[in-house]
């Protein structure tokens, strides 16, 4: 049996543990955005938390994944379910690129047009919300956009804590030991992360604003 | 004989009265009482040393002098994006300290080297940017727009562009349109014609005088440009490692026998 039959045979599985793996990626970086592009302003406002905030992010990132999926079994509440877990745990991951490009997209904005905002007398939200932001947008963007092609991968192994999403098959095809049942995890998980890199890197060029 | 004494006994009050009426009118509209800037940090360096200055209202002042001389710095310290680490600083008559640093620097425009321009807004949301945050009426930001683009010699037609898409020349002119927005009395210009070619630059100034011929504003100029200096100022403030070496109308300046300022004149040759 070849790859397209098992697929083919497979459909709805496949397409329910697409579902899955998408929305463990879409939540955890819908998270991560939320959290994670308010701390990289907030590390160009009081430069004290520069090195605490990327220091940690950077930690964060050092952890193996499988033993992170591990370390958070035993927490309150999230511990609870296994989505829960992969979706903390991938929202951790994403975090660094995030924090990292808001900070460094901000910081990039021309010091002349910060300069020139500020003397015209700009209020320091309308300085963020007028200039800072959107020209640092593209790079921002680049951060979501790595986020995500970071988060598509490791997500295929939060099935190893029961989580779903593509993962399955992946983890079922090596216990198998057939290539089949692995490639019809990876392919789509692939497919996602090209799409995601691709549809990113597009919004990334139209909102940049040079 | 005796019935005019009395008179004379009020002459010196109605001096002092007619003084006191004309000083509230002459009063500077900029004035620098023993200023000096210290960077920040226990080994700060003083990039400006006890700077007194006045600057009054409708004149053009230039600071000249070399990088480094502390031009920027005294000009910065106007708009408060720079606070003075001593002596005290006077917009119209309240300590630079004193005032709400918004509103201060919104009645106070501002043109540097052509980088200023926002580059992802257009030419129009450039120039409306203070009615913009200071809340105009729509159609009154769109006339203010079409006036000024009109002022600064500027077609209709680029309110659309951004400045990515304008020559040097006409960037330089939007970030004078945008200066002069909300119609502030007070203008500040860092080397706004620095990075134009000369023959666009000799055009720019001609328009500022001419502009500024109409409008009368507060200027004050900062450039390292001796031709620029003399043929846009009022008076020329001539600046060295952080002091103020004089202070001197151009025809001064042109006759005058103080060494930096001689060295001024044969750097630049005497062709005047």
């Amino acid at each position: 049996m070849n790859l397209y039959q098992f697929l083919l045979q497979n459909h709805t599985e496949v397409l329910e543990l697409t579902l899955e793996h998408l929305w463990l990626v879409g939540i955890s970086t819908l998270l991560a955005v939320l959290i994670g592009i308010p701390l990289g302003i907030l590390i160009t406002r009081w430069p004290v938390l520069n090195k605490p905030v990327l220091g940690g992010a950077n930690i964060i990132q050092t952890i193996p994944s499988l033993a992170l999926f591990g370390f958070l079994l035993p927490a309150p509440w999230i511990g609870e379910r296994a989505d829960r877990i992969a979706i903390l745990a991938l929202t951790l991951y994403a975090l660094l690129p995030l924090i990292r490009n808001t900070y460094v997209g901000i910081k990039g904005v021309d010091r002349s047009v910060i300069e020139a905002g500020r003397g015209m007398g700009l209020t320091d939200r309308q300085l963020l919300f007028q200039v800072e932001l959107p020209l640092a947008l593209g790079v921002i963007i680049a951060g979501v956009r790595v986020a995500t092609v970071i988060s598509v991968g490791l997500a295929t192994i939060a099935a190893a804590i029961g989580a779903g999403g593509l993962g399955e098959y992946i983890f079922r095809g090596l216990a198998m030991v057939n290539n089949q049942v692995i490639l019809a995890g990876a392919i789509p998980a692939a497919v996602m992360a090209l799409l995601a890199d691709i549809s990113l890197g597009w919004l990334e060029k139209r909102l940049s604003p040079h | 004989m005796l019935q005019k004494i009395p008179l004379c006994i009020f002459a010196p009050f109605v001096v002092k009265i007619l003084k006191m009426m004309s000083q509230s009118d002459s009063r500077p509209a900029i004035e620098f009482r023993n200023v000096s800037y210290r960077l920040p940090g226990s080994e700060g360096r003083t990039l400006l040393h006890d700077l007194t200055l006045e600057i009054q209202r409708g004149e053009t002042l230039i600071l000249l002098g070399r990088s480094g001389s502390g031009k920027t710095t005294t000009l910065k310290l106007i708009n408060h994006l720079l606070a003075p680490s001593g002596g005290e600083l006077l917009v119209d008559n309240r300590a630079t300290r004193d005032w709400d640093v918004i509103r201060l620097r919104r009645m106070i425009g501002y043109v540097i080297q052509e980088t200023g321009l926002f580059p992802h807004f257009t030419v129009e949301r450039n120039i409306a940017l203070v009615p913009r945050i200071e809340n105009w009426p729509a159609h009154r930001i769109t006339e203010r727009v079409d006036e000024l683009l009109q002022l600064v010699g500027l077609d209709r037609e680029i309110a659309t562009r951004y400045p990515r898409e304008l020559s040097g020349g006409q960037r330089q002119r939007v970030g004078v349109a945008r200066a002069l927005a909300a119609d502030p009395p007070i203008l500040l210009m860092d080397e706004p014609f620095g990075a134009l070619d000369p023959i666009t630059r000799a055009e720019l100034r001609r328009e500022f005088l001419d502009l500024q011929q109409r409008l009368r504003k507060t200027v004050v100029f900062v450039t390292h440009d001796l031709r620029e200096a003399l043929s846009l100022g009022t008076r020329i403030a001539l600046m060295e490692a952080g002091r103020l070496v004089t202070v001197q109308t151009p025809a001064e300046f042109l006759t005058s026998t103080e060494p930096l300022t001689v060295s001024y004149k044969d750097a630049c040759g005497t062709d005047f």
